[in-house]
């Protein structure tokens, strides 16, 4: 058995110099004797059970390993391709890549003041493995943790789009807790920092149909002019409503059913995704986080009073 | 282990693994297997073709891969080697599409990882690659494979055209909503649809071919008759 032909001259060589290793012939010949065992007896068993694993977790880990930079660079571009989605500046055939180098324009914000950081560079800068680093984030106390993260990066990277120096959106990076999955997503704001342009979930697990139609074209399109702000006190008396907020503070929630515009406060409400109503509340909250003051209250607020000087 | 190499088997064998599938022994529509993939992924042709070519690799190569250490499975740990084999090749095969075909990717989500499950799979590993060499095997795959991506395919084609008006993201209809005259049918985007398009298929196809009809296991008495009946 351990005498059969090699096929190719190379397979000969490679066989000839293993040989000269003495694992490597005591190795043959376990193989030998383990191969003529029967089937079912237990050393046969725990060897072939071995065998196989290590042969399987090495075409797994070589496909993962090899293939990463790939995924990765997918990934970049769908990245790119959903905040240019959200800013509205998606054309169809464009190269993303050129597309986003012109229109986007990066920024690190401190979460806690609010202020641009310039001493990081924005386009290496990567929020979600800050979050992960225990120096480059921070524990969120659990009153507080309505989006249930658990923690957050410090420095957060947001995106600007300019038109002739006029500001025209701001989009922030958002996360929370679903159903199933970690949704991420961002949100683009009109330059007043109040009015919504559009929302989008580039990366969730949510159920496909139910949850998952976070990602649907037409329910993001109700996204578009609903305020973040509440101006007004709002309550939950209202029927079908969970927004209460105070004035200033985050009263943008999903409701269940369809929104009726003819009710005051029908500014701050969309409609509930059917059949999720873990997701939509997941998504209510983590709008609620982000937009609040563990988010990017003070940013807003720093935005807006430049804006108006 | 001679029949590799006899010719003559072998073309006849790989003939009836390749072509049986196809209609006689079609995986979805006489065995009933791989349903749930068959209706989760077929409301757009294009991830329809991708779940199709991947069921299609994994299974030819399983069965290969199964088949051809099959003398030495041992008979008691059979099925953890099987669906080793299988696992790795769907992860592989994950692998590639996320770095390959990202969009489509993200559309299948769970359901290529979940070939993993899938009835096929391990249906023609237990019932064909345990008992036959690798090539014969390989081709059972291969001819399960595309049986499983003709109905997917039929489906996918009635879904998206009567769905979405389209057909691999080509407009074939004009909607109404772009100013032309076709009303998307809503129905034909959600899972239930493709159980009945499924079922019309099965029925079809059991016209055609009665033999596929299975006997029913009770016959309704008439009461003309009233043999053995209790008044």
């Amino acid at each position: 058995m351990a005498e059969k032909k090699t096929p190719c001259k190379h397979m000969a060589a490679i066989s000839e110099k293993l040989n000269e290793y003495e694992y490597y012939r005591k190795f043959i010949v376990y193989k030998d004797k383990v191969l003529a065992l029967g089937n079912d007896s237990l050393e046969k068993t725990i060897a072939i059970a071995v065998a196989l694993c290590l042969v399987c977790a090495v075409l797994v880990s070589f496909a993962a390993v090899a293939l990463k930079p790939l995924q990765i660079g997918n990934k970049e571009d769908d990245m790119k391709k959903n905040i240019l989605d959200v800013a509205g500046l998606l054309e169809e055939g464009a190269n993303i890549n050129t597309a986003f180098a012109q229109k986007i324009e990066a920024k690190i914000v401190d979460l806690e003041t609010g202020a641009y950081v310039e001493n990081i560079n924005a386009n290496e800068y990567d929020q979600r493995k800050a979050a992960k680093d225990p120096a480059q984030s921070v524990a969120i106390p659990k009153d507080k943790d309505i989006a249930h993260i658990r923690v957050k990066a410090k420095y957060a990277k947001v995106f600007l789009v300019k038109d002739g120096g006029q500001l025209k959106s701001i989009i922030l990076p958002m996360h929370g807790y679903g159903l199933w999955s970690t949704l991420y997503g961002f949100l683009s704001l009109d330059a007043d920092g109040q009015t919504v342009q559009s929302i989008n979930f580039y990366d969730q697990a949510e159920t496909p149909g139910l949850g998952g139609e976070v990602v649907n074209p037409n329910w993001r399109a109700l996204w578009k002019g609903k305020k973040v702000y509440a101006e007004t006190e709002q309550h939950s008396a209202d029927k079908g409503s969970i927004a209460e907020a105070n004035i200033g503070e985050p009263a943008l929630s999903l409701i269940k059913g369809a929104v009726d515009t003819t009710r005051p406060g029908s500014q701050y409400q969309v409609d509930g995704l059917a059949g999720a109503t873990l997701t939509s509340t997941g998504v209510t909250n983590l709008v609620r986080y982000w937009m609040g003051n563990e988010g990017f209250a003070p940013y807003l607020k720093k935005v807006k009073s430049v804006q108006g000087s | 282990m001679s029949a590799i190499l006899n010719d003559s088997i072998l073309n006849d064998e790989t003939k009836k693994v390749l072509t049986a599938p196809l209609v006689n022994d079609n995986p979805i529509t006489l065995q009933v297997l791989g349903i749930c993939s068959a209706l989760a992924v077929t409301s757009q042709m294009s991830t329809s073709l991708i779940m199709a070519l991947a069921l299609t690799l994994v299974t030819a190569f399983s069965s290969a891969a199964i088949s051809a250490i099959r003398n030495h499975i041992p008979s008691s740990i059979r099925i953890i080697v099987q669906m080793t084999i299988i696992a790795s090749l769907v992860i592989v095969v994950d692998q590639l599409l996320k770095a390959f075909a990202y969009d489509v990717s993200k559309q299948l989500s769970v359901f290529v990882g979940l070939i993993i499950t899938n009835c096929i799979v391990m249906g023609r590993a237990e019932g064909y690659a345990m008992k036959n060499p690798p090539l014969e095997s390989f081709m059972d795959g291969i001819g399960n494979g595309l049986g499983y991506s003709l109905i997917l395919v039929i489906v996918a084609f009635f879904r998206e055209t009567l769905g979405s008006g389209k057909l691999l993201g080509i407009e074939v209809f004009k909607l109404t909503k772009d100013g032309g005259w076709y009303d998307p049918n809503g129905l034909m985007l959600l899972p239930p649809s493709a159980f009945f398009i499924i079922g019309l298929i099965i029925w079809g196809v059991r016209q055609w071919k009665p033999a596929q009809a299975e006997k029913s296991e009770y016959k309704i008495m008439s009461i003309a008759h009233g043999e053995g009946g209790h008044h």
